[in-house]
């Protein structure tokens, strides 16, 4: 699983697919959608390296980061090509009301069982949507989308591996892992909501219109929790959070990891690294 | 007259015990590989139980200096980079317990012994990282000697070792140089850009001087692990080798070596260089340096945190058996 000379090599590419082709400013906009979901949770693994319960998840859940960084770089790519943006451009040096991920991928950490849930539902919903994209009329976004759906596979079976792990381990994995899908369902609705964006470009066969991949969403989702015992929340503690991130609003979480991304980049402005 | 049982039983004990170092010494005057099934002396598997598991400790401790820019680095490649590069430590890690268990010592008995602080790793971790820069030197400088190090460790006479550490060694060579294009990047940036290398390079250099341990008069057991063919060449002569090798990369990349009495001395045909500060390498290695107690106590909090989740993989895994078992 180690990322050699190789493997490297091509994640290193990953900012080089879609090169030639310039987006419009639709397909740029949702671009940067899927671009700043897979760059903000690649951020948030990538603190999980050197802190992970064992020395496989250190590697594992370094692996994911990185597959998630290398979908960043394309999508932020190919997202700048409509205004002469860099993908590091885009990255660090837009502020917290420019990006546009839902409100899931910038949930923090939390323990184990917290990124494992996220993980489940990042993934689970990921590999519809790729799945969908893979057919899009944009070539660019077709193409990125069947390299991405295949690594986006292997991450939603490590979740789902782990959730059945966690909900059948011990008693307090089970309580951990019961309170991290109360904890995070509540950003799950975002994810698959419509907008005036995603009706036009699923009129134009560039994109899946988000709700469309629900029921396939919800059946993954209701056979692992079948298999581990889990349940979707209900009454009291059922949240579901208004969302807003598709339009520049977020939560408390963002602007803090931001800064912190941003830091280095933005203290040497024009610098090259 | 019959002998009572167990004193021929350890007669014949101590006559294989005798053929069976016979055949050890002989597969390493021919400089042959020492497999876990053969016999070996009680030393030999100490010996190497000890470098090992200290080796594979400095990889998981060296994870965290270089962990601490992932979220900070200053563009997406390099934090792909930098990402891939812990990730490979953790698997560095991983083949060398693995290693070190062949010669039956636990992987959770190691992970104690470090977080216990009773087991060692390279000194060189205890220092911090607080610039970009760092990345760079440590790639360069670190991971470079690290290379001379562990190239000859690639014919160690253990096998299991010597095959890990061809694996282990491929990567770090690539880890160089990435942290050479990272201080070569540095160089051709901004004033700045340019300070922060050089200062990261003053740090590290002396340091990583130090990696190769104590002078060879110095070193206590250097001799024997030369002798059991674990150890190919002296620490002086490694350090040498490294020393060589540094000064015209650093000539390339327009840094300057922070030792004024750095020179080729044609006679000895040797590099001539000022004397290291030794105290300051006994002192971190006392546990006196800027970071002893931040790794371990780091190491120890992912270890204690992770508890649950490892018990609940058990706990899991043995309920799926004794399934399988029932049906």
């Amino acid at each position: 699983m180690s990322v050699d000379q190789v493997a490297l090599a091509e994640e290193l590419a990953g900012s080089s697919a879609g090169a030639g082709h310039v987006a419009s400013a639709d397909v740029a906009e949702y671009a940067l959608r899927l671009g700043d979901d897979a760059l903000v949770l690649a951020q948030q693994l990538g603190m999980w390296i050197s802190y992970a319960p064992e020395l496989e998840e250190d590697i594992a859940l370094g692996n994911i980061g990185l597959d998630l960084l290398g979908h960043a770089r394309t999508l932020l790519h190919y997202a700048g090509t409509a205004t002469g943006r860099s993908e590091d451009d885009l990255a660090y040096f837009r502020d917290e009301p420019e990006f546009r991920n839902a409100w899931l991928f910038e949930q923090p950490n939390g323990d184990f069982a917290h990124t494992i849930a996220r993980q489940l539902f990042a993934s689970t919903y990921l590999y519809e949507l790729y799945g969908a994209l893979s057919s899009s009329t944009d070539p660019t976004l077709a193409a990125i989308a069947v390299k991405s759906d295949k690594e986006v596979d292997y991450h939603r079976d490590h979740a789902i591996q782990w959730t059945l792990r966690l909900a059948g381990g011990t008693e307090e994995s089970r309580r951990r892992m019961i309170l991290a899908v109360v904890d995070t369902w509540p950003y799950v609705e975002e994810l698959f909501a419509d907008d005036a964006l995603v009706e036009r470009l699923a009129a134009e066969g560039v994109a899946p219109l988000p709700s469309s991949l629900r029921p396939a969403f919800d059946a993954v989702i209701a056979r692992v929790f079948a298999e581990a015992e889990l349940e979707i929340p209900t009454g009291r503690t059922a949240f579901t959070a208004s969302g807003g991130g598709r339009e520049g609003r977020h939560t408390e979480h963002l602007g803090p990891m931001l800064a912190e991304m941003q830091v280095l980049a933005r203290a040497h402005p024009g610098a090259s690294w | 007259m019959t002998a009572p049982a167990e004193l021929s039983v350890a007669a014949l004990d101590e006559h294989r015990d005798e053929a069976a170092q016979a055949r050890f010494d002989d597969l390493i005057a021919q400089d042959s590989r020492i497999e876990p099934r053969d016999w070996m002396p009680d030393a030999y598997r100490k010996t190497l139980i000890r470098q090992i598991s200290q080796h594979a400790h400095s990889e998981i401790i060296g994870m965290q200096p270089e962990s601490n820019w992932i979220t900070r680095a200053p563009s997406l490649k390099r934090k792909a980079i930098l990402m891939a590069k812990v990730q490979d430590e953790a698997g560095h890690g991983l083949y060398l317990y693995s290693a070190a268990q062949t010669l039956g010592i636990s992987r959770e008995e190691m992970m104690q012994q470090l977080i216990e602080g009773k087991a060692r790793y390279s000194s060189i971790f205890n220092y911090t990282t607080p610039t970009w820069a760092d990345m760079g030197a440590i790639g360069w400088l670190v991971d470079g000697a690290a290379i001379c190090n562990q190239v000859p460790l690639c014919r160690a006479s253990y096998g299991p070792y010597g095959r890990a550490m061809v694996r282990i060694c491929k990567e770090e060579s690539f880890h160089q140089r990435q942290g050479f294009e990272i201080l070569l990047e540095l160089m051709q940036g901004t004033e700045a850009q340019r300070e922060m290398a050089q200062d990261a390079v003053n740090r590290w250099y002396w340091p990583s001087l130090m990696m190769f341990g104590p002078p060879d008069d110095e070193s206590p057991n250097s001799a024997q692990s030369m002798a059991w063919n674990i150890k190919r060449f002296s620490n002086d002569e490694l350090r040498q080798r490294f020393v060589g090798m540094l000064v015209p990369q650093a000539e390339a990349l327009g840094v300057t070596l922070p030792d004024p009495n750095l020179r080729w001395n044609e006679e000895k045909q040797a590099y001539d260089m000022s004397e290291i500060d030794w105290h300051e390498f006994h002192e971190v290695l006392a546990g006196r340096g800027p970071a002893n107690a931040e790794r371990l106590r780091r190491r120890r909090e992912a270890h204690e945190e992770g508890a649950w989740v490892r018990e609940a993989a058990a706990a899991y895994a043995a309920k799926q058996a004794a399934r399988k078992v029932a049906a």
